[in-house]
């Protein structure tokens, strides 16, 4: 992207949609457990996630982009959240907040999955026991990079693909 | 000395029910071992006769002892409120034949404890109208707290297995309207946590509910039984995590009681103090959801604001914010920071000017008095047979708080009262935590002007605490002290025992049992809103979908400590 002048630049649509994408994305907070409660401190009035415009949390998977999942996600809870990622519209990035969805956390046991990425993809793992709030808001900055960084990478891989029956 | 028998028990055959006394007895609190041919029977009479008066039943749960002739034993912890007095009732079963009463007919708190029992051990109630799992999941197979039952065996569930209620009312001739049947959960914003609640409409009032739970059922007491008596304190942490300072306290003084030793004065002063914060900090958050639901959400923002102003104080403290573990057995994790009673009193400045401009805005504010004033409303009465305890219960009228009843640490040192409301809806539940908050206050202003203690934080015994890192870095003893309780930790004499806290959301009980190795038999937690959520279907009960969100916050329905 290039300011030409003072009042109109030229771009390309899809950069131009990676911006507005990344720098307003509608979160669905998954929260279960204690992360959930560490999410809301990051929502509230002290640390304001809404600087970073990520202020419409949204609970209807289908409005949402980014699926921040705070809190351990026991066997009872899989089916559930893998019904909600389903629902979410394309594309759609998830973030791990806490031991529990990273990897089960101290929860070696017979009711807790192991690492939400045993049902869903994830983008970000942002660990800690609940992570603080700074760490989550790095955890999520990063997301913004990833979408300029996928772009790329898919664009890539478009003018390498082989027409499909070329060998 | 035993209390007295009550004269009732003449009337029961020989041997069907012994009272446990002399060597091996359990210490802690009167214990009677009961044949279940007489359990509903005694049940009956424990809660209805005079003498006894048994009226709140707190907590059933199993035990499993492989190697005893009878393997299993259903434990019963019953409370007098009139009479401030507890008991303890083991029926031991058999394995091949693990059946016995149930006793809904005389506590309805029974009705989900006994599920539990059901899930976790496999015991069977006779005469439960719906045994089904309650924590684990539809696919999960055998009982998971049953010692043989290996604590990383999972089993998956998949959509199609997933329960689906059929829920039942009698039609009523002058309905206009077609049924529906409505899902709440177990992923919805005003759950607060991961609750399923389905409910039969009837136009906007519903006539039939029914709650799933157990999406965040983290099988904390199977996980306490494979680590040390040291290591369980992190997973205390989470049961109710909006207070956790408050379950490190009470695990704690279960073992310490069990162990026998006293905590230093310091300790004890710096937990009650932080004990009172930690209320503070539960209370705003239940006020809190409650407010939003019912579209309030400023409020959401003054309250966090004292929860983020504790949060500083706990984290000077040890580190955390939310998940503290700032106890260990026999005292504290570190001593107080330097300027702890300085930034406690700041605290006192900031946070009675937030709770101050949330009650101008909401006390009397007609749209909340029209959401809350008559909405889900229940009797003491009803609440104790319920098996509620702590702010709900006095809010509808029964004064029963264990900071009073039963003092512990420093609460019978300072003045204070149980503030009691009577009208037991979501207005009163509300006020009742203000009030409270208030108290809690006044407490903590009331020690920190007596000044801190002096002396050591955690009690000097290398067989309990860890010793002072500069001794195990330069004595040869300590260090072996600091290696033995790191690797085998603390050695608990055989025995059990009941210990008990005033949590949140009201009485945190801990019963621990010891076989003498370096680790829990059992850490069985009493979750003070598992009761109290179990009433739901009955408080809404002819109320609206928008009664439901507006009650749940108010009963403060913690998932971590509902399913542990
Ligand atoms: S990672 Fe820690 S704080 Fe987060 S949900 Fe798990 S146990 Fe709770």
């Amino acid at each position: 992207m290039e300011v030409q002048g003072e009042s109109w630049l030229t771009t390309k649509l899809d950069a131009f949609a990676d911006w507005a994408q990344k720098n307003s994305f509608w979160p669905l907070p998954f929260g279960t457990a204690c992360c959930a409660i560490e999410f809301m401190s990051t929502v509230s009035s002290h640390y304001d996630m809404a600087r970073f415009g990520y202020e419409v949390v949204r609970f209807s998977p289908r409005q949402s982009d980014l699926m921040i999942v705070a809190g351990t996600i026991t066997d009872k809870m899989a089916p559930v959240l893998k019904k909600i990622y389903d629902q979410m519209p394309d594309p759609k990035w998830v973030v791990s907040m806490g031991a529990c969805a990273c990897s089960g956390g101290f929860y070696r046991a017979y009711h807790v999955m192991q690492g939400i990425d045993e049902i869903i993809p994830v983008d970000v793992y942002v660990p800690g026991c609940p992570p603080s709030p700074e760490g989550l808001m790095y955890g999520i900055l990063q997301v913004k990079e990833k979408v300029d960084r996928d772009r790329r990478a898919l664009r890539r891989s478009k003018k390498n693909r082989k027409p499909k029956h070329a060998a | 000395m035993p209390p007295e028998l009550p004269s009732f028990l003449a009337r029961f055959p020989a041997g069907s029910v012994v009272p446990q006394t002399g060597a091996g007895a359990p210490v802690d609190q009167e214990t009677w071992v009961v044949r279940r041919e007489v359990l509903l029977d005694l049940c009956r009479e424990l809660h209805a006769s005079r003498e006894t008066r048994f009226d709140l039943l707190l907590e059933i749960f199993g035990m499993d002892y492989p190697e005893r002739e009878q393997r299993f034993e259903a434990v019963y912890h019953l409370y007098s409120i009139p009479n401030g007095r507890r008991l303890r009732l083991k029926v031991p079963l058999a394995a091949s034949d693990p059946t016995l009463p149930s006793v809904i007919p005389v506590w309805k708190a029974a009705d989900w404890f006994e599920r539990e029992a059901f899930d976790m051990f496999g015991l069977v109630f006779d005469g439960h109208p719906n045994l089904r799992r309650i924590l684990t999941h539809e696919a999960f197979q055998g009982h998971a707290l049953r010692k043989d039952y290996d604590a990383a065996k999972r089993w998956i569930l998949t959509e199609d297995k997933i329960w689906q209620p059929r829920l039942e009312a009698p039609e009523r001739g002058d309905s206009m309207f077609e049924r529906m049947t409505i899902n709440l959960g177990p992923s919805h914003p005003a759950t607060h946590g991961t609750f399923r609640i389905v409910a039969l409409v009837d136009g906007e009032e519903i006539v039939a509910s029914e709650i799933e739970i157990g999406y965040l059922h983290r099988c904390m007491e199977k996980m306490s039984e494979t680590h040390t008596w040291q290591q369980v304190i992190p997973y205390t942490d989470r049961l109710n995590y909006c207070s956790s300072f408050i379950n490190n306290v009470g695990y704690c003084r279960s073992v310490e009681q069990l162990l026998g030793i006293e905590v230093p004065p310091r300790a004890v002063w710096a937990r009650t103090i932080l004990s009172e914060f930690s209320r503070i900090m539960d209370h705003v958050v239940a006020n809190g959801s409650t407010l939003v639901d019912c579209g309030a959400l400023t409020n959401f923002w003054y309250f966090y604001q004292c929860r983020e102003e504790i949060y500083g104080l706990l984290e000077s403290l040890c580190g955390a914010r939310l998940t503290v573990s700032a106890c260990r057995i026999g005292g504290l994790l570190a001593d107080l920071p330097p300027d702890f009673v300085e930034r406690s009193r700041r605290l006192l400045e900031t946070i009675p000017p937030l709770i101050s401009d949330v009650e101008t805005l909401i006390d009397k504010n007609r749209i909340f008095l029209d959401r809350a004033v008559g909405v889900a409303a229940i009797n003491g009465e009803e609440a104790v047979n319920w098996g509620y305890t702590g702010p709900c219960l006095r809010a509808s009228g029964v004064g029963l708080d264990a900071r009073k009843a039963h003092p512990y640490d420093l609460y019978d040192t300072v003045e204070w009262e149980v503030p009691v409301l009577r009208g037991g809806d979501v207005y009163d539940r509300y006020r009742l935590r203000m009030l409270e908050i208030r108290q809690s206050l006044s407490i903590i202003r009331q020690l920190l002007d007596r000044g801190v203690p002096e002396g050591p934080f955690v009690i000097d015994d290398p067989h309990v605490a860890l010793p002072p890192k500069d001794a195990c870095y330069n004595q040869m003893e300590s260090m072996i002290y600091h290696f033995k309780l790191i690797m085998d930790g603390i050695q608990v004499p055989p025995g059990e025992n009941y210990g008990f806290v005033e949590g949140a959301n009201g009485e945190l009980g801990f019963y621990c049992v010891s076989d003498g190795s370096g680790k829990p038999y059992r850490v069985r937690v009493r979750p003070p809103c598992f009761p109290i959520f179990s009433s739901f279907p009955t408080l809404i009960r002819g109320h609206g979908v928008s009664d439901v969100v507006a009650t749940l916050g108010g009963l403060n329905v913690i998932a971590g400590e509902l399913e542990r």
